[in-house]
């Protein structure tokens, strides 16, 4: 056990699943000797070799176009996108064969492709680099897409991404690279995929949030604790699919909900779960659900990200709001 | 200050356009233009080649009936392409990897699948998709199989599997998608075994070939990439064969990849849905490619030789088709897709929604 951030628990993880599994691949823009442009693949290429870990010409079609390939011939590819905002160049690769793979083979053949880039604002990176495109990404079936809010659940489902047969978008948060540390157990263990996870347990509302706003989220229920409001927050973890079972559970028990999302309001994450606690919950609601998200903006300029991405004050605004209906 | 240019750009655009002649053994009239390369085959050879195209043209006449007779689904024609096709297919051993395109069906069906699958394929029933063959399913957008090849090429040099290579096919449209450049420039880095073939029948649907692109040739556009490449003239199965097997030589030596491109035509419109090539072709501009037709030129050869007759391949065209009649009947006889199947293919371990989903399809279709 030991402290460790969020970068240095993925760079564990990746190390684990290139010393279990000989078939495992990493590669991408500049992750052999400069071990990444984050370092979140540092030393690996030392410990593993150029044949294991190796850079890539700067094409991201082509990179996906490498990662099915591999997949095709046996190997399970792990590819880096250097930023999420990248992505947009590979999508046919990403949705339109990697995704299908399975589906065209008739489960003959699989697609064991872990996509890993970071997205996420709050750096002040420059334009393309932080875009929040998990609205996008969880609209293609045959894609999971994992999102873990801290550095033990980032080690647990990347390792979990990699070993599972299926293709897996897995998007770190840029901000959360260095911003946050865990005690995190030495050698291997999984956190599961498809599953939510209750990090704090609540009884008058529940937060249904992922990424860097669950540490948002956190900060709420702290300072609502002090006024003697207790609130429930749940990490998604992956949000294609949402366990919509652990959200249900939840508001059965506090009859409230704000769902919190980083990314823009239109479409996506927030309104998927919306829709599912209006199929399938909404007589265990006694408020309006809530719905903290980005407005419906082109990702901002640098300067621009601090007003626009919520915050927990945005956050504890609407919870109160839903407390008081 | 003297008139001479500090850079003579017209200089250097004129010198695009010397390319050589494309590699051809028989022209257009049957006369041996390189006797060098028509002495490697024997005459088994010779017939074998001709029984392939024979094989092709009547897949292509009872599958466009089919389709006239609406039991198709979607077909792109191939008459015209068959030395293009086979001659390069024939070059694969079992072993090679295939990443065809949308017009590659017959490839495909000579590298493994059977008839009654590319049937399947065309109908869109996901049997057709469940073939044995080492190779990917005809590839939808026209880029895209150059940079999955790329991977393939990379996973069978790291599985050090010996004599094997990837095969794949763009037509002349493909080569201006970006993925083409992407794919052949990767297999150039790693020097991956991958054979990239472009089959320039001169026209993308309707766009004809000069306004795809200004590069003077298509096989120029692998030179940026570090690549060998060459034309071949398209029509002529014995070049086509000959080019693709001495590419695949020179690559499973451990050198690096190899694009061949070949100068044919498809003699209808681009597929079965409809459209109409006299709209955007001439009667003048497609005789001469008619009489260039690739199995009227070895047919002549073969005949002077004693090895052929009319009688033999009217024979033949019978067989193969009454094969294809068969093959579809078998097609007609399985079952359609389930939509329960369809949720178990799409996740190996199906999401929790997905589980709720296929209980749901499966008490439906129960009754």
């Amino acid at each position: 056990m030991a402290k460790k951030t969020y970068i240095q628990a993925i760079t564990d993880a990746l190390d684990i699943v290139l010393e279990d599994d000989p078939k495992t691949l990493i590669f991408g823009e500049d992750v052999g000797k400069n071990g990444g442009v984050f370092r979140t693949t540092q030393g690996l290429q030392d410990k593993y070799g150029e044949d294991r870990v190796f850079d890539t010409p700067l094409a991201e079609s082509g990179i996906l176009g490498l990662a099915t390939g591999l997949g095709l011939t046996g190997w399970r590819p792990i590819p880096e996108i250097q930023f999420m905002g990248f992505s947009f160049e590979a999508v046919d690769q990403i949705a339109g064969q990697l995704a299908r793979m399975r589906f065209r083979f008739d489960g003959l053949k699989n697609a064991p492709v872990t996509i890993r880039t970071p997205y996420g604002g709050g750096t002040h990176t420059a334009e393309m680099h932080a875009d929040n495109l998990e609205n996008f990404f969880t609209g293609i079936p045959g894609l999971r897409v994992v999102m873990p809010s801290n550095p033990y659940d980032a080690k647990g489902l990347l390792i979990s991404s990699v070993e599972n047969n299926d293709p897996v978008l897995f998007m770190e948060n840029l901000k959360l690279y260095r911003s946050m540390k865990d005690d995190i157990p030495d050698g291997k263990y999984t956190v599961p995929l498809d599953k939510a996870n209750v990090v704090r347990e609540g009884n008058d509302i529940t937060i249904v949030a992922y990424g860097a706003e669950v540490n948002e989220a956190l900060k709420v229920a702290d300072t609502l604790a002090e006024k003697n409001v207790s609130v429930e927050v749940i990490d998604l973890r992956t949000v294609s699919p949402i366990d919509t079972e652990t959200i249900f559970k939840s508001i059965q028990k506090t009859h409230k909900v704000v769902i919190v999302q980083e990314a823009q309001k239109m479409a996506g994450v927030g309104a998927q779960v919306a829709s599912a606690i209006a199929e399938g919950a909404i007589l265990s609601l006694d408020a309006p659900v809530g719905r903290v998200a980005a407005p419906n903006s082109v990702y901002p300029f640098a300067l621009g990200e601090d007003i626009w991405i919520p915050r927990a004050k945005e956050i504890e605004e609407k919870v109160n709001e839903i407390l008081n209906y | 200050m003297a008139n001479k240019p500090i850079v003579d750009f017209e200089a250097i655009k004129n010198n695009l356009s010397n390319v050589s002649k494309p590699i051809q053994v028989l022209n257009e009239n049957a006369e041996i233009t390189d006797q060098e390369i028509f002495d490697t085959f024997s005459d088994d050879d010779l017939v074998e080649f001709m029984k392939k195209m024979v094989w092709e043209r009547a897949l292509h006449e009872q599958t466009m009936n089919f389709s006239r007779q609406g039991r198709m689904g979607f077909y792109a024609p191939t008459e015209g392409e068959e030395a293009s096709e086979m001659g390069t297919v024939l070059a694969m051993k079992k072993q090679d990897y295939l990443l065809p395109a949308y017009r590659d069906v017959p490839q495909l069906i000579q590298h493994g699948a059977t008839v009654t699958e590319a049937y399947l394929w065309s109908r869109g029933h996901v049997v057709g998709n469940k073939f044995k063959a080492r190779s990917m399913m005809p590839q939808i957008i026209i880029g895209a199989a150059y940079v999955e090849a790329a991977g393939v090429g990379l996973g069978i040099k790291k599985n050090k599997e010996e004599d094997t290579i990837a095969f794949t096919y763009t037509g002349d449209g493909g080569t201006s998608q970006g993925d083409s450049y992407e794919g052949m420039n990767f297999a150039g880095a790693y020097q991956a075994p991958v054979l990239f073939i472009v089959q320039n029948n001169g026209f993308a649907i309707s766009t004809p070939r000069v306004k795809q692109t200004a590069a003077p040739t298509l096989a120029q556009k692998a030179v940026a990439a570090g690549i060998p490449s060459v034309q071949v003239d398209g029509m002529d199965i014995l070049a086509c064969y000959a080019v693709a097997k001495a590419a695949r030589d020179y690559m499973v030596a451990g050198n690096g990849p190899v694009m061949i491109e070949t100068l044919t035509y498809r003699f209808g419109a681009h597929s079965s849905a409809g459209d109409d090539p006299k709209r955007y072709r001439t009667k003048e501009q497609e005789q001469p490619w008619f009489e260039k037709d690739p199995l009227i030129r070895l047919r002549k050869v073969l005949e002077d030789k004693g090895l052929w007759s009319e009688e033999q391949e009217d024979k033949l065209v019978d067989e193969y088709k009454a094969s294809f009649k068969e093959a579809i009947k078998e097609a007609d006889n399985v079952a359609p897709d389930k939509v329960s199947d369809m949720l178990k293919r799409t996740f190996e371990i199906p999401t929790p929604e997905m589980k709720q989903e296929i209980d749901k399809f499966e008490a439906k279709e129960s009754k």
